[in-house]
């Protein structure tokens, strides 16, 4: 990584206390990010991933506890006070969610709520304001924008308002920009267009960005460097070349496996993976994944392996028995 | 492939607005008896008719061309007792909703919004107030303050309180759970600013819809209390004390009793009409699937 640091994760984790006990959601996750550079995050639902960006954003529920550091910037924003961190959001980090139905407010215009936001943060005057919301519009490949400030958010298609979010998103030129799973609710033949767009749009503004998702098609060719999740850890880390050339991990080679295959012959059984994530408020003894490994022995059910480097320091892994051969594909 | 487009097209832009431009019949001659009670409030003052003015050999007069609906059982005029009824019973029926909305909506909200020992304490307090017999109530404080319009208005406005509490809460509770406050949070809202233009505005209508029922409900309490005499003071009259005095004439003049409230009735119903249509053309759920 050439690039400066831009935001770097040390040793964040994140508990809930439930009622059936304390779920620990994020476990001592490390991750860097350099300006300008793409991270993707991979897991299932549960592993932690969103917990994760909502730590990042300093956004973790009210009972939530957080340890660790999440320096972004210089300034490590877990202790940084509520003022500096409101200024900060939205004009240095800026977040697009899941699902773009909840994700605009129902009840106003996609005019005002642009239009706020630009006035809020680059205290633009009114006409001014409506001028770059057109632009930004225009920017996220919305036709006919200035009829579009008009409408409200369910006027819009489902990959429309994504449009509108991202374009709220980038308003204020983000440093940083955490994509939580931006293509999940939507088809897809718009999750390519999405995407594109996010990736186009960062090129321009060289801005960082964290694309989180569960699809490992997602994140090939569109990241710099990948981390895998399981259970609220990285298990493994790599550039996403290196990840997809030689992964070790073999809970990274069956999320590949569990990916269906355009070539594959009809009524191919699609290759899951057996069993469920363990109980996040009973953490196991060994590897979090050993109860669902297919290579796991005595000794992953008692210890719990840390990250090693692999061949290059940039790839790390999570793992005592990896995958040696060269068995991924190409990215 | 165009025409599919187009008409899906057509279909989404028109749909919605077409149920919105046709409410029926009945929602119009709703608000024409609402613009006619309002419009006769406002400008009966200006009939040759006094309410208070007795005439005693004229008792429980038949319409005639003098009295257009005859007169009471002291001798004053119905129609202009109906008209002063009108207003004190709009006033009372819309400055009351008016204190619950303001006060149980800012609480609701906050409640809602802020949750933890904030939200026990309003909810805790709204249960003892429902809990009160609002009768009994009702009667310690025009006991202790005297009968007048600004007294009853308070009390029935106090009384709506935890009820528009209850539904600014309700409609609060699944709003703040929503992802575009977090957005709006991730893009560097302040708490005022949330509360203000992002929830406030989506709490509104299901809570103006309330109100137009709180103004219907307020408006029959409002003739309970008067017709048990804890209303406005006499001789100002309201519907409630009309039908409560011609009560006494009932055998020998019926329409002492039956005119006032045949007039409640077509006013209460009007508000509730008007307020089921207004909500189902604002109903939000439409729009936020």
């Amino acid at each position: 990584m050439t690039e400066p640091v831009l935001l770097s994760v040390e040793g964040v984790a994140v508990d809930l206390p439930t009622p059936r006990g304390n779920l620990r959601a994020v476990d001592r996750v490390d991750l860097k990010v350099g300006a300008g550079q793409t991270l993707g995050i991979v897991g299932e639902s549960g592993c932690g991933k969103t917990m994760l960006s909502r730590a990042i954003l300093q956004l973790l529920p009210k009972k939530a506890r957080l340890s660790g550091r999440v320096m972004f910037d210089g300034q490590d924003l877990a202790t940084l006070d509520r003022e500096c961190l409101r200024r900060l959001r939205g004009r240095s980090l800026a977040v697009v969610f899941q699902d773009p139905m909840t994700s605009l407010n129902p009840v106003l215009t996609i005019g005002t709520q642009l239009i706020e936001t630009l006035q809020e943060h680059l205290e633009l005057d009114g006409s001014l304001a409506k001028k770059r919301s057109v632009e930004l519009l225009t920017a996220v490949g919305i036709p006919a924008p200035e009829q579009r400030l008009m409408q409200y958010p369910h006027q819009l298609s489902g990959g429309m308002r994504q449009r509108v979010a991202i374009a709220i998103a980038l308003s204020c030129e983000p440093k940083l920009l955490i994509a939580d799973e931006p293509t999940t609710a939507l088809d897809v033949t718009i999750q390519a267009q999405i995407l594109d767009l996010l990736a186009r749009e960062q090129r321009r503004r060289h801005m960082a960005m964290i694309l989180i998702t569960h699809d490992l098609g997602v994140v090939a060719g569109r990241t710099d460097e990948v981390a895998v999740m399981y259970a609220g850890r990285v298990v493994e880390r790599a550039p996403t070349p290196a990840l997809f050339k030689n992964m070790r991990m073999p809970y990274t080679e069956a999320l590949l496996a569990a990916i269906p295959k355009i070539d594959a012959a009809p009524h191919t059984l699609l290759p899951a993976i057996s069993g469920r994530p363990p109980d996040p408020t009973r953490p196991i003894q060994g590897c979090s994944f050993s109860p669902r490994c297919r290579y796991a022995d005595a000794r992953c059910h008692q210890d719990k392996p840390l990250l090693i480097q692999a061949e290059s320091p940039a790839h790390q892994y999570a793992c005592f028995h990896p995958i040696k051969a060269a068995a991924g594909v190409s990215a | 492939m165009a025409t599919l487009e187009l008409g899906l097209d057509d279909e989404v832009a028109v749909a919605p607005i077409g149920r919105k431009r046709q409410p029926g019949p009945l929602f119009w001659a709703a608000i024409a008896w609402m613009g006619f009670v309002f419009a006769a409030a406002a400008f009966g003052g200006l009939l040759p008719f006094s309410p208070t003015d007795m005439d005693m050999l004229e008792r429980r007069a038949m319409p005639s061309a003098l009295h257009w609906l005859g007169t009471d059982g002291l001798g004053r005029d119905e129609l202009a007792r109906l008209i002063q009824g009108a207003r004190i019973s709009l006033i009372v029926g819309l400055c009351a909703p008016v204190i619950g909305i303001t006060i149980g909506g800012a609480l609701g909200i906050l409640a809602g919004y802020f949750r933890g020992r904030f939200e026990t304490l309003v909810v805790g307090s709204m249960d003892v107030l429902l809990a009160f017999p609002p009768l009994i109530l009702a009667l310690a404080v025009t006991a202790y303050l005297g009968q007048s319009i600004l007294n009853l208005t308070c009390i029935l406005g106090v009384l709506g309180i935890p009820a528009f509490m209850r539904v600014a809460r309700a409609a609060t509770l699944t709003l703040a759970r929503r992802e575009f406050v977090i957005a709006a949070q991730a893009l560097g809202a302040t708490h005022p600013r949330i509360l203000l233009r992002e929830l406030l505005p989506n709490v509104i209508l299901p809570l103006f819809a309330f109100f137009l029922l709180g103004v219907a409900v307020t408006i029959v309490v409002e003739g309970a209390l008067s017709f048990l005499g804890l209303g406005v003071p006499p001789p100002v009259s309201s519907w409630g004390s009309m039908i409560g005095e011609g009560r006494e004439s009932l055998e020998m003049a019926p329409r002492l009793a039956f005119i006032p409230a045949v007039t409640m009735f077509l006013t209460v119903l009007s508000f509730n009409l008007i307020g089921d249509t207004l909500r189902a053309l604002t109903d939000p759920r439409q729009g936020a699937l």
